[in-house]
């Protein structure tokens, strides 16, 4: 098996059995954000501390992606380009986290849906690591 | 608040212009605004230019006339046009110069615009995955919206297939080719909802506005164009906008409905006296929806009002009479100085085949674009 790293570092827990968004929130108003940023979206201030974000929320808009995006998107294109899901997933009392979706037909994507975070296998990078990064999947 | 005219207005058709710079295209456009106003290029006073894909699109001067004014280049996402025309109007309003111009020009590569995601404050994964893509915010927001408000797949494609219509009586315009509603329909989809044929593309063009204070106009014309009012703004926090990782929990209005409102309030004039409608249809969901936050209509009333025929050249609420984005393309920088000179064209009674009967005498443009910012403009006779 090839070895896997993380699609970047502070994105989600990693490596771990049971991962999760790594966000922050502010010690002044508690609004969360995700990534992590410095400083807060609506104090302005710089009093932001790292949260775990909660691993399932539901689906609060959605699209598919049917075809490869332009750079720099580093999937694969022309004929191994794979349609993907992509939407946004409301944790509750946290934050609304846009997302690749494992499922991308129409017929089995809904709004208002249970999903969970996963990790996934996204590419393989130049060196040959397999590249991991989150999507959220319907809660079966 | 001193009343602004427009005095002249001019465009270089939008399309594929093979060897033809972007410059060359704005200085057709201006000439062309020169000629409508009746003036000289050394008439004019100072100047503001809009471009994505040039860096310093003043440089037109080397093809005008190096005169020595102040030339002010401008970017502002895709509300770069209304950027232009609002401070353009308010070097007016402060008194120093009497006569001046806002130009736009672009020519852009063929396909989805890219671009780095940390340039736009987003990390440099959000690319990396495939999330930094403009049409895909365009699907979700038009895909929610239907769900929240009850629009159908076919009101999509009746929009579409207007604004293909318009376009064909335009002769400036990109996509002549009237398209039906399956035709529309049954194109590939990019981003669900939406398909191939009700997105606008990328293009290029030119467009400029001369502008005057208001009690100057008749000596250009015998039928000035007032600028009522004109309004830029951006995202505050909980908006639903392109290019976000995240929204908070919280929602709000977006820019657009920000700018609408400041725009009627400066204006004093309320969506019900607006005769002719240019909207930003980046895609035929974008219509719909600006339809609602520039105030013409509630959510979801878009269903009855486009089955209707509502927003027809011959309808009571008549929107992109000239063929929209869709029909045009979107030279950013040049787009929504586009959307003025159609309004101008309607207001004078010169858009001929696609002229909105009945002595139009009030017309609203609006733009928006990434990363969340919008643009409007009320104008009258």
């Amino acid at each position: 098996m090839s070895p896997e790293r993380a699609i970047a570092d502070g994105v989600f827990t990693w490596p771990s059995d049971d991962p999760q968004l790594i966000g922050s929130k502010c010690a002044d108003c508690g609004i969360v954000t995700f990534p992590t940023q410095d400083s807060c979206p609506r104090c302005g201030t710089t009093a932001m501390e790292e949260h775990l974000l909660a691993r399932r929320g539901t689906l609060w808009a959605w699209t598919t992606q049917s075809f490869p995006p332009p750079a720099p998107y580093a999937g694969p294109t022309g004929k191994d380009f794979v349609p993907f899901g992509v939407g946004y997933v409301e944790l509750p009392g946290e934050v609304k986290v846009e997302s690749r979706l494992t499922e991308s037909d129409p017929e089995k994507l809904a709004h208002g849906m249970e999903m969970e975070l996963v990790l996934v296998p996204f590419r393989t990078d130049d060196d040959g690591n397999e590249v991991v990064t989150f999507a959220f999947r319907p809660v079966e | 608040m001193m009343d602004v005219a427009i005095v002249g207005t001019g465009l270089h058709p939008f399309g594929r212009f093979p060897g033809m710079t972007a410059i060359e295209m704005g200085a057709v456009a201006i000439r062309a605004a020169l000629a409508d106003a009746g003036v000289q290029w050394r008439d004019i006073e100072f100047a503001f230019a809009g471009s994505y894909e040039v860096d310093n699109p003043d440089a037109v001067v080397a093809l005008m006339g190096l005169t020595g004014i102040p030339f002010t280049d401008v970017y502002n996402g895709c509300a770069t046009a209304a950027s232009a025309l609002t401070l353009a109007a308010n070097t007016i309003r402060l008194g120093d110069h009497r006569l001046g111009i806002a130009v736009g020009m672009d020519k852009h590569p063929p396909g989805a615009f890219g671009a780095d995601p940390r340039l736009y404050a987003c990390p440099e994964w959000y690319g990396e995955v495939g999330q930094f893509v403009t049409t895909k915010f365009f699907g979700m927001k038009i895909n929610k919206y239907m769900h929240d408000h009850g629009i159908s797949p076919r009101t999509l494609a009746r929009v579409a297939a207007k604004n293909y219509r318009n376009g064909s009586l335009n002769p400036n315009a990109f996509r002549r080719k009237p398209l039906s509603e399956e035709e529309i329909l049954g194109s590939p989809y990019l981003n669900y909802p939406l398909t191939q044929y009700m997105f606008c593309a990328p293009d290029e063009g030119a467009a400029a506005v001369i502008l005057c204070p208001a009690e100057d106009a008749h000596k250009y014309t015998d039928s000035p164009i007032y600028l009522r009012a004109t309004t830029v703004r951006t995202r505050r926090l909980g908006a639903f906008e392109v290019h976000h990782p995240w929204l908070p929990i919280e929602q709000t209005v977006g820019p657009t409905v920000d700018a609408s409102r400041a725009a009627y309030e400066m204006a004093g004039i309320g969506p019900e006296d607006v005769d002719v409608i240019q909207l930003q249809d980046t895609d035929a969901g974008a219509e719909v929806i600006h339809l609602a936050e520039n105030g013409f209509c509630a959510d979801g009333d878009q269903e009855a009002l486009i089955a209707d025929g509502a927003t027809e050249i011959d309808g009571p609420l008549p929107v992109n009479t000239d063929g929209g984005l869709i029909a045009n393309g979107e030279p950013v920088g040049a787009s929504g100085l586009r959307q003025v000179h159609e309004i101008a064209l309607q207001l004078r009674g010169r858009a001929g085949e696609r002229q909105v009967p009945g002595n139009p005498k009030v017309g609203y443009t609006q733009l928006y674009g990434a990363p969340g910012t919008a643009g409007v403009s009320i104008l009258s006779i």
